[in-house]
């Protein structure tokens, strides 16, 4: 039954697409997105905002359902020869399609079709994470943000603080005060690495890998066993311990946002894009704020990394969509539309023209808006180095894996802070080896 | 088996018929699966291209891996007491209703209900009930703060997703004993009722028995079905974690393939799995339904 409706729409939809078309014929090309959810819906909006704007050229764009889902469907469809012209790939997915033969390199793209794109627009901090090590760009930094602090101003009053702790020692004496002022959760955590580990080696300066984070060659190995992240994991295990942190994850039944945004836990460190949801789904009355992540004493604060996706564009497709392509690539690069992402979401303005502009119109000043400039500050905070520009490490995502789940070994209890960390890097380096071999005979632009 | 068998003269007709469905099977079966033993052989980059012959080293790397033996150690618990869990629910539901205690027709029409709602759908709605600080059970936590914990416990987790799973199928399995029951004589039952025997008795001595084919099927079905499709449930209650502790087999291929893109690690496993699926069913097969007296 269901299913015949549907199919009966489906008719209905394509008859009334085709005789759109017949009326003005446009241009299309093909746009995947992997965001879901009131996210997902804004990338279908600014396809909307482009086509209206458009009367040669329409972009068809369709949801994969998620970041992975996006970059499996496209390496499926590019094996069959039916993949899109241009597609969003997420942070962890860049290595794989710099090694692909498989996309038309960004910088070449914008020439060739004759971008108005000027690369230096892009914040440094940006642009480096997606930038080759000869710092040229393969594909169009987009909806992007960084790691910041929040934390529920009202609580830190009571133990008479109206600043943010600004080093991880003074945050440890503010949540034992939160302690002992009552609160049973002075910090919520998880072992997602993007906030909890990327987010610490980046601020402090450290690598996570050896030849440069991994831009130099397919040849990198993870050191993360070493320096400063031993004392951050024995730290946060400390805290869990005496109750001072706690583990917030869908599996305990909220996670670290819906339970600080419910006022159950004092503070957490996680994205800015989580803005917008705090904002909207925070308790009545809760009297919140953000900061840049706390640095450890002795430590001088650099940037703080990216997160996001940006857009690919797809070989072997043909030179009108490639046209209609840059005309999309274009018009989602205007002032305008990287100003109205920030509206809707809680991403950043990507490009300093932008950003500039919405400091002059007073977005910040608003209320709904506050606080959402620390992320542009923590994240210019000093120019990218070698450690703090990116991670560029074969099959990223399965190294996330194996230290979330050696963090929860660690957390649990079932292994000390260093034998954790050691499994987690020699499996980590198990599987860059297997990458480094499988893509024997290519490497890293 | 009786030693008749009926034989179908024209073979060309008979090829030409079961044709199509041959041609499906071998798009569908043989042809994934002769690609999947080819990459398991070789490096695969995500994107095709020069792919390398490699031998056996991915199945090694596999056997090499002491969490790969953990996941399979896993997966076998939670493939048994599954199984046990949602057939013996089933039975006892199923002997109820046969039995029409009262409001059987409507218990008969909503057991089945279950078995329509998808693995994801499950997985999240015992993700919430069963959630340690916010669920229905997080009461039990109340009473003895940290007896229940999926998020930290490993035990509890498997517990988690192992009532999960058994919870969907239980409806299927009440379904076939439900049938098998009924198909049962009722004679066979009443004259042994008026030799005196209670219901337990009867139960034990006539009706299970009888169940046998059924039960066997069931077994065979529950196992397959617990090894090969339960990474829904996996994924969304716990998605293999606290600390690997619900890293089933096929949760590992979905993650080291789909998630990771390593292709040949995950093809390599995936033939593991079928060929442990395979004998597990053969060993059924060749052991146990000699035991099973089909009427």
């Amino acid at each position: 039954m269901t299913r015949c409706r549907l199919s009966i729409a489906a008719l209905a939809l394509a008859a009334t697409i085709g005789a759109a078309q017949a009326q003005a014929p446009r241009v299309k090309f093909e746009y995947w997105y992997g965001l879901t959810g009131q996210l997902g819906e804004v990338m279908a909006e600014h396809c909307k905002r482009f086509n209206e704007t458009q009367t040669k050229f329409e972009a068809v764009c369709v949801g994969q359902g998620g970041y992975d889902r996006a970059e499996q469907n496209t390496i499926a469809a590019f094996r069959a020869r039916q993949h899109p012209t241009i597609v969003q790939i997420y942070d962890a997915g860049t290595v794989n399609f710099m090694l692909s033969q498989a996309t038309y390199n960004a910088v070449q793209f914008a020439k060739d079709f004759k971008m108005k794109i000027d690369w230096n627009d892009y914040f440094p901090g940006i642009r480096s994470y997606y930038a080759t090590s000869k710092d040229e760009m393969w594909s169009f930094p987009y909806n992007s943000s960084t790691a910041v602090m929040y934390w529920n101003r009202a609580e830190w009053a009571k133990i008479g603080r109206t600043e943010a702790p600004a080093t991880w020692e003074q945050y440890e004496r503010d949540m034992r005060a939160l302690k002992a002022a009552g609160s049973t959760c002075a910090m919520a955590f998880d072992m997602d690495t993007w906030q909890s580990m990327e987010q610490l080696f980046a601020i402090h300066n450290q690598p996570i890998a050896t030849m440069g984070n991994g831009y130099d060659g397919l040849g990198a190995e993870l050191v993360i066993n070493q320096g400063l992240f031993p004392r951050h994991v024995a730290n946060l295990k400390k805290w869990q311990d005496e109750g001072l942190a706690r583990v917030q994850t869908a599996q305990t039944g909220k996670n670290i946002v819906q339970a600080f945004a419910d006022g159950s836990c004092a503070s957490m460190v996680s994205s800015i894009a989580n803005h917008g949801v705090v904002g909207s789904t925070g308790r009545d009355g809760l009297d919140w704020s953000v900061a840049m992540i706390p640095v450890y004493e002795g430590f001088t604060r650099h940037n703080s990394l990216v997160g996001g996706a940006s857009l690919w564009v797809m070989a072997n497709k043909s030179k009108e969509e490639y046209e209609a392509a840059a005309a999309f690539l274009d018009f989602v690069l205007t002032p305008a539309e990287v100003k109205w992402m920030p509206n809707v979401t809680g991403y950043i303005p990507i490009t300093v023209p932008a950003y500039r502009q919405m400091l002059d119109e007073g977005f910040y000043a608003q209320p709904k808006f506050r606080g959402r400039e620390i992320a542009m500050q923590s994240l210019t905070f000093t120019p990218p180095t070698q450690f703090t520009r990116g991670i560029r490490l074969g099959n990223f995502t399965s190294i996330r894996s194996e230290v979330r789940s050696e963090l929860e070994a660690i957390m649990n209890g079932q292994k000390t802070v260093e034998v954790g960390l050691n499994d987690a890097v020699a499996r980590s380096n198990q599987i860059l080896r297997r990458f480094e071999q499988t893509f024997r005979g290519r490497s890293l632009p | 088996m009786t030693g008749k068998r009926v034989t179908f003269s024209n073979t060309w007709l008979a090829a030409l018929l079961i044709a199509p469905q041959l041609l499906l099977v071998f798009t569908f079966f043989y042809w994934p699966a002769g690609e999947a033993l080819y990459w398991s052989f070789t490096l695969e980059p995500p994107f095709g291209g020069e792919n390398q012959w490699v031998g056996w080293q991915n199945f090694k790397t596999v056997f090499e891996d002491p969490l790969y033996w953990n996941s399979v150690r896993i997966s076998v618990i939670f493939a048994l007491s599954s199984t046990a869990l949602a057939m013996g629910i089933a039975l006892i539901l199923a002997t109820f209703v046969d039995r029409q205690l009262p409001g059987y027709q409507a218990y008969r029409f909503m057991y089945f209900w279950p078995y329509a709602v998808a693995a994801p759908a499950v997985g999240l709605a015992f993700r919430f009930i069963f959630a340690p600080d916010a669920g229905f059970v997080s009461a039990l936590n109340q009473w003895y703060p940290g007896i229940w914990n999926p998020a930290r416990d490993g035990f509890d987790a498997v517990v988690l997703i192992t009532l999960a799973n058994a919870w969907s199928m239980v409806a299927y399995n009440f379904i076939f004993f439900l049938a098998g029951l009924q198909s049962i004589p009722r004679s066979l039952n009443e004259a042994a009722a008026m030799d005196g025997s209670g219901v337990l008795r009867r139960m034990a001595d006539i009706q299970f028995p009888l169940l046998a084919p059924t039960f066997f099927f069931l077994v065979v079905i529950n196992l397959t079905d617990s090894f090969v499709n339960s990474f829904g449930i996996v994924d969304i209650t716990t998605a293999g974690g606290p600390a690997r502790a619900t890293d089933l087999m096929v949760y590992k291929i979905y993650s080291d393939g789909f998630k990771g893109k390593d292709y040949s690690l995950a093809a390599a496993q995936s033939l593991v799995l079928m060929l442990l699926v395979i004998s597990l069913t053969f060993i059924q097969f060749r052991y146990v339904e000699r035991r099973v007296h089909y009427t």
